[in-house]
């Protein structure tokens, strides 16, 4: 894993432009794993408090694309990536940016829950804690578990397993905890895709409430819930096997779902292929 | 014993509608079914067995000759009067610094393996080469801690000392332990080092704060057993030098020292009958001893288990 151990206190806080958090722009983003080319030539704006959806077949490169903007695709040794991503005006792949600084300011909730083998309030205080928060944890987990739509089912059982909850809870409660490090950017690879309806809907309600204090970017098989949430979509696309997954069309959602500009995204979108 | 399975067993009768293209009765099968049950058994039997007469045999023999007197004694010419005080000591000491020792390193080195070096040509070289000090029979560490800490590093270690047979059977263990920590890492799936990475936090982190917490139940569990191993073994510290008869304990890791394993051969080979009584009482002594820290490692083991 290509890191460099520095500290952090270097690039940690970007002040933004009005108060609100920070957008990202991607500029000619290509990735590879070895040497096999995974995405191609991806340019995109992500503006600041918007939902941004990331729809496309499978294997078009939408996760690899995701993990890309916080640097966890270098979790795998072979992989890199070309190009740049710059959040607020800074490019996250500059040399003297610590990926693990990255992280921190642009979270991210994974397909499957994976909350950590610990209690409920551990799971939510780890991340700030590693970060050298200094203010009142309680206060802290109180108001990330809110943030998350959690805290009303588990304030009296803070002290258990966060492994004891349900399928939806624990990915809650992994939002909670993303929220816990107070990041610019949250990045969402198909947070509901393995959870049942009821929990798809909590989730969908606190992304309105999410965007109001950070910018949301998801990635989502289930175009229902693109077009019901998010402000802007791109849509992903290969034409051969075999081929990098390609940035085919991005616009504001309204127009993507009803007058798309290109056929495939038609096609994709009226369900056409999927 | 093998009708309480849930399976249809008809004996021979008469041949079933429609032709005879199966042999219809299964006495033979069942004949040899029942043959291989019972030799599995004996098998199991033959070693529980072997071990509860051994077992029973010490027992008898040792168990009387343990009282206050036999503990703080030293060992003697006179049977009546010889203790095991100076072994014991140095037993107990040995398991200490070995315990230290090999877990600091061996828990050090299987992180550094799993978790940190890269996958190339080097690292499988030692993947390989682990396995492999895993089965050097012990008397090659005790030549090897001869050849190193008692004569090249003698000035550090005290020579023929505690410190050299501790080394020696650290090394001896070290394999097992990476290996069983190697394993309890494996098992840890990839997403929680997702889950830590994504929240900004350093290798290190990750490690401490999740990776070993978890990991540690079943390392504990190798542990356990190369420890068990270290307590009994007889070669290295005979090649390091430890002595059979001492009239002190020692007071430092320096020293000079003996061990419960030395002073139980020692007894066994004098000619004399009670010997072998006070061998025998020496054994269930060690014995005791190997309970006790199996105990407190499974006691550990399971602390950690129920914290998840």
């Amino acid at each position: 894993m290509t890191e460099v151990s520095g500290n952090r206190k270097r690039a940690d806080r970007v002040p933004s432009a009005n108060g609100s958090t920070l957008g990202m722009k991607i500029e000619h983003l290509s990735a590879f794993y070895g040497a096999f080319k995974a995405i191609s030539d991806v340019s995109m704006d992500i503006r600041a408090n918007k939902v941004t959806a990331l729809i496309g077949p499978s294997g078009c490169g939408k996760s690899t694309f995701i993990r890309c903007l916080n640097r966890m695709h270098e979790v795998v040794p072979s992989a890199r990536a070309e190009g740049k991503v710059a959040l607020g005006d800074q490019d996250i792949y500059d040399n003297g940016i610590d990926p693990v600084t990255i992280r921190r300011r642009i979270g991210m909730v994974f397909q499957k829950p994976n909350p950590f083998s610990k209690s409920i309030y551990e799971n939510v205080a780890w991340g700030a804690r590693i970060n050298g928060y200094r203010g009142d944890m309680d206060e802290l987990v109180e108001r990330s578990l809110k943030h998350a739509a959690l805290w009303e089912e588990v304030k009296d059982r803070l002290k258990m397993s966060g492994l004891g909850l349900s399928g939806g809870q624990q990915q809650r409660l992994c939002i909670a905890r993303t929220l816990a490090v107070e990041p610019e950017v949250i990045l969402m690879d198909e947070p509901a895709s393995a959870l049942d309806p009821v929990s798809t809907q909590k989730i969908e309600d606190t992304m309105d409430q999410l965007k109001q204090n950070y910018t949301v970017v998801i990635v989502t098989h289930n175009m229902q819930q693109a077009a019901r949430i998010s402000d802007y979509t791109g849509f992903f696309f290969i034409e051969n096997m075999g081929d990098p997954g390609q940035l085919w069309e991005f616009d504001e959602t309204e127009k993507m779902f009803s007058r798309p500009e290109r056929k495939e995204t038609e096609d994709y979108v009226t369900g056409r292929f999927g | 014993m093998s009708q309480s399975r849930t399976e249809v067993v008809r004996q021979s009768g008469p041949e079933p509608e429609g032709g005879a293209a199966f042999r219809s009765s299964i006495g033979a099968r069942r004949g040899l079914d029942r043959v291989f049950t019972a030799l599995l058994v004996v098998a199991t039997l033959v070693g529980l067995v072997v071990l509860a007469i051994l077992l029973l045999d010490v027992a008898t023999k040792g168990i009387p000759q343990i009282d206050w007197s036999f503990i703080i004694n030293f060992p003697s010419v006179i049977p009546e009067n010889a203790g095991i005080l100076p072994a014991l000591v140095g037993t107990l000491w040995l398991l200490a610094i070995t315990a230290l020792v090999s877990m600091l390193l061996g828990v050090g080195a299987a992180i550094y393996l799993e978790e940190y070096a890269p996958d190339n040509w080097l690292t499988r070289l030692i993947d390989v080469n682990i396995s492999n000090l895993a089965g050097v029979p012990s008397i090659v560490y005790g030549l090897l801690a001869l050849g190193v800490f008692v004569q090249m590093l003698g000035g550090l270690t005290g020579g023929r000392s505690l410190l050299s047979g501790s080394l020696a059977l650290s090394l001896l263990i070290l394999p097992v332990i990476i290996i069983a920590t190697r394993e309890a890492l494996r098992t840890i799936p990839e997403t929680v080092r997702e889950g830590g990475y994504a929240l900004g936090a350093t290798r290190w982190e990750v490690i401490r704060g999740h990776l070993l917490p978890m990991a540690l139940p079943g390392a504990l569990t190798g542990i356990i057993l190369a420890l068990s191993r270290a307590i009994g073994e007889t070669a290295p510290l005979i090649v390091v030098g430890a002595a059979a008869y001492v009239s002190f304990t020692p007071d430092g890791p320096r020293d000079r020292f003996t061990a419960m394993p030395i002073i139980i051969f020692s007894w066994i080979r004098q000619s004399q009958p009670e010997y072998e009584l006070l061998a025998a009482g020496g054994i269930v002594v060690l014995m005791a001893v190997l309970l006790m820290t199996n105990s407190v490692a499974i006691w550990l083991r399971n602390r950690y288990q129920r914290r998840v």
